[in-house]
């Protein structure tokens, strides 16, 4: 995976006596200090940080943390103070203004909380914005717009002003005005923030949608961990204007770097994000190719159940066998554990969400099989164990 | 106070007109340009016959509010303005149109800029700021002796002396309108690789248009206010009626002119109210 946007040492202070406060920051003073001695206010404190080419990228905090001004330093509406933001190798902090612009017109467009409309125009008209600036002829640039408009699911509107549509409506205008420049990078700046929930949630999807087609490189703010945890391939949690966690939403959830973070996670929709490895449990399994009925019910015993799960050499899935069964075979002197195995065990993969497995988990008694592309298995969920995560404890894999 | 001797502010001043006076060419070229702005407005409006005139004022209220029609501004300008004619003022007011017209056009060519260059720049609004609120408040007479010492008497002096009362809520107007846009807009505009020119007219000017018109509005009726005085050197009109019922303590006619101001007053109000709403919306 090539990296797409690199930030390095990325740096924004506001107020007077940026310098000094800039000599304070590299000796590592806190903000709240630099702030008491020079009464300037640290907006991002040095974030470094890489973003891969065809990724989504979430960049998440409260208000105050420093999000919104790392957004708009890496296409320079705020100039940093110090640092650099490297596109593609190329270093955006020593553009000049016309580069920067050539930048801006083809390779990023922004996305805006408010969606940032303009009232006097008809929705094409801003939807064709983008390219009406680069000087593409008329023709050329309706028909972008249209794809664009289309992409975004809003066909029918052309016509209208922004006045006149729902919030979801302006701001999939929003999405089309800058995907009709065809950027390669999108930085959305709480774009979905504005949205009552139903329509937020509408337009993740279409945009995880939109991304299956388009991988762009996006570059996402946001306050809501949920909304973070739904679109980011990775994560950036800051605070103050400092970087305190990256990773994906899996690392952030099951290794929170510190208690600022685990507070955060706490109220995560958990049933969303961790999927059914994350909530198995290792199950009491019995290698079919090599153990036989007597050995199975002593082991059976041994952990106190009355099902087991049957694997081959291989560790793939075979079946389930009861313990009743077993008795049966042992009884009747029998050795072939085959016969008595029952194949119709539900099951279900690794990665899927146990959001998805919820109801059939509640119907069934019989607890989930989780296996892997090459149907082994690798674990089995039981109801307690699901609850169990969604209030936040973890599953212990080994029991 | 006897120790400090006053100082001597009047005879300075008188020094800085006489030095201005002495670029005759300069203020002979400007007196010529803006008496020909003047000519070509009073030309044009004793071309067109009296009825033909209130026709088109009435065809051009009726178009600018087509989308919301208001009936009893239509009727009202066609008996303000047959009442003008018919108390035979009919050639002073369009004198004091041509007069408002000239001067208004003047405060809209510099105070637009103006008011753009002020909203652009800190070191520009902090300047422009106390002589905008000295062009307002200095008494309006002040301003016609020197003009009549710079561009003679007539219309011209009297055009000078309205374009500085008048041209202050212009620049102000459009400073405000611009500073007002919201800065989400301004960074969308940014971010998609806008010019500063491109900013200006397909974003700034748009937006802040609302305010912009409010301005010119507001710098029109201020040059109207302004035609009385005008009258005193030598800028015919409705305010040289005025100014003569004053002289003559004749109350009748001073009310009659004074009605005619107000008459087209309410007109050009209006009209440039309309102007301002939106009609590109069904």
């Amino acid at each position: 995976m090539t990296v797409k946007v690199e930030v390095k040492n990325l740096t924004k202070i506001f107020g007077k006596h940026v310098n000094r406060a800039k000599d304070l920051i590299k000796q590592g003073k806190t903000k709240p200090e630099i702030l008491k001695e020079t009464g300037a206010t640290v907006g991002v404190d040095q974030a470094s940080f890489e973003i891969n080419d065809g990724e989504i990228f979430v960049i998440m905090g409260l208000s105050g943390s420093g999000k919104s001004t790392m957004v708009r330093m890496i296409n320079r509406l705020i100039e940093p103070t110090d640092g650099s933001v490297l596109i593609d190798g190329e270093n955006l902090m020593k553009m000049d203004k016309k580069s920067l612009r050539e930048v801006r017109r083809k390779k990023m467009s922004m996305v805006f909380q408010n969606f940032g409309l303009l009232p006097n125009r008809t929705v094409l008209e801003n939807a064709e914005y983008g390219l009406e600036i680069q000087g593409v002829d008329k023709d050329t640039r309706e028909k972008k717009a249209n794809i664009a408009l289309e992409q975004v699911g809003i066909t029918g509107y052309n016509d209208e002003y922004p006045d006149q549509l729902s919030g979801g409506m302006q701001q999939r205008v929003g999405l089309a005005r800058a995907l009709a420049n065809d950027p390669e990078i999108l930085l959305m700046d709480e774009a979905f923030s504005a949205l009552d929930p139903l329509n937020r949630t509408d337009m993740q999807d279409q945009l995880l949608d939109i991304q299956e087609r388009l991988h762009k490189t996006i570059i996402f703010i946001s306050h809501d961990l949920n909304e973070a945890l739904k679109l980011g391939d990775h994560i950036m949690i800051m605070r103050d204007g400092e970087v305190v966690q990256t990773g994906t939403p899996e690392d952030i959830l099951t290794h929170p770097a510190n208690e600022y973070v685990e507070e955060f996670i706490e109220n995560v929709d958990r049933s969303k994000v961790l999927t059914a490895g994350n909530v198995m449990i290792r199950p009491v399994t019995i290698n079919v190719d090599k153990a036989g009925p007597r050995l199975t019910l002593k082991r059976m015993k041994n952990n106190e159940v009355s099902t087991a799960y049957v694997v081959d050499n291989k560790r793939t899935l075979v079946g389930i066998v009861d313990a009743n069964d077993v008795i049966g075979l042992v009884r009747k002197d029998s050795s072939d554990l085959r016969s008595i195995v029952k194949t119709d065990v539900p099951t279900t993969h690794v990665d899927a969400p146990i959001n998805d497995l919820m109801d059939d988990i509640s119907q069934t008694g019989i607890p989930f099989a989780v296996v892997n592309d090459d149907n082994q298995l690798k674990g089995i969920i039981v109801r307690g164990a699901v609850l169990g995560a969604l209030a936040g404890n973890e599953v212990s894999h080994f029991e | 106070m006897n120790n400090i001797p006053q100082l001597p502010l009047a005879h300075w001043i008188d020094g800085f007109v006489d030095w201005l006076v002495s670029f005759t060419g300069f203020f002979n070229g400007v007196t010529n340009f803006i008496g020909g702005i003047n000519n070509a407005f009073q030309w044009v409006f004793d071309l067109i016959p009296i009825w033909l005139f209130i026709v088109l004022v009435l065809a051009l209220t009726y178009y600018v509010n087509r989308d919301d029609q208001r009936w009893t501004l239509l009727g009202f300008e066609l008996f303000g303005l047959l009442l003008i004619w018919n108390l035979d003022f009919w050639r002073d007011m369009t004198q004091t149109l041509t007069l408002v017209l000239t001067s208004s056009l003047i405060a809209l060519v510099i105070g637009i800029p103006l008011g753009i260059l002020m909203s652009k720049s800190r070191i520009a609004e902090i300047i422009l700021k106390p002589i905008l609120d000295f062009m307002q408040t200095m008494p309006a007479f002040v301003y016609l002796i020197p003009a009549v010492a710079l561009f003679g008497i007539g219309m011209v002096p009297g055009i000078v002396a309205s374009v500085i009362f008048a041209m202050p809520p212009t620049v102000r107007m459009t400073n405000m309108g611009i500073r007002e846009v919201p800065s989400e807009l301004i960074e969308a505009a940014d971010s998609f690789g806008s010019t500063e020119w491109q900013k200006l007219f397909k974003v700034e000017l748009p937006l802040a248009k609302t305010s912009l018109m409010a301005g010119v509005n507001q710098s029109m009726m201020l040059s109207l206010s302004m035609v009385v005085t005008a009258s005193m050197i030598g800028a015919m009109g409705l305010g040289t009626k005025v100014y003569f019922a004053v002289g003559r303590n004749d109350a009748g006619g001073g009310f009659a002119a004074g009605l005619a101001v107000v008459i087209l007053a309410i007109i050009l109000d209006r009209l440039t109210q309309s102007l301002t709403r939106d009609h590109k919306r069904g």
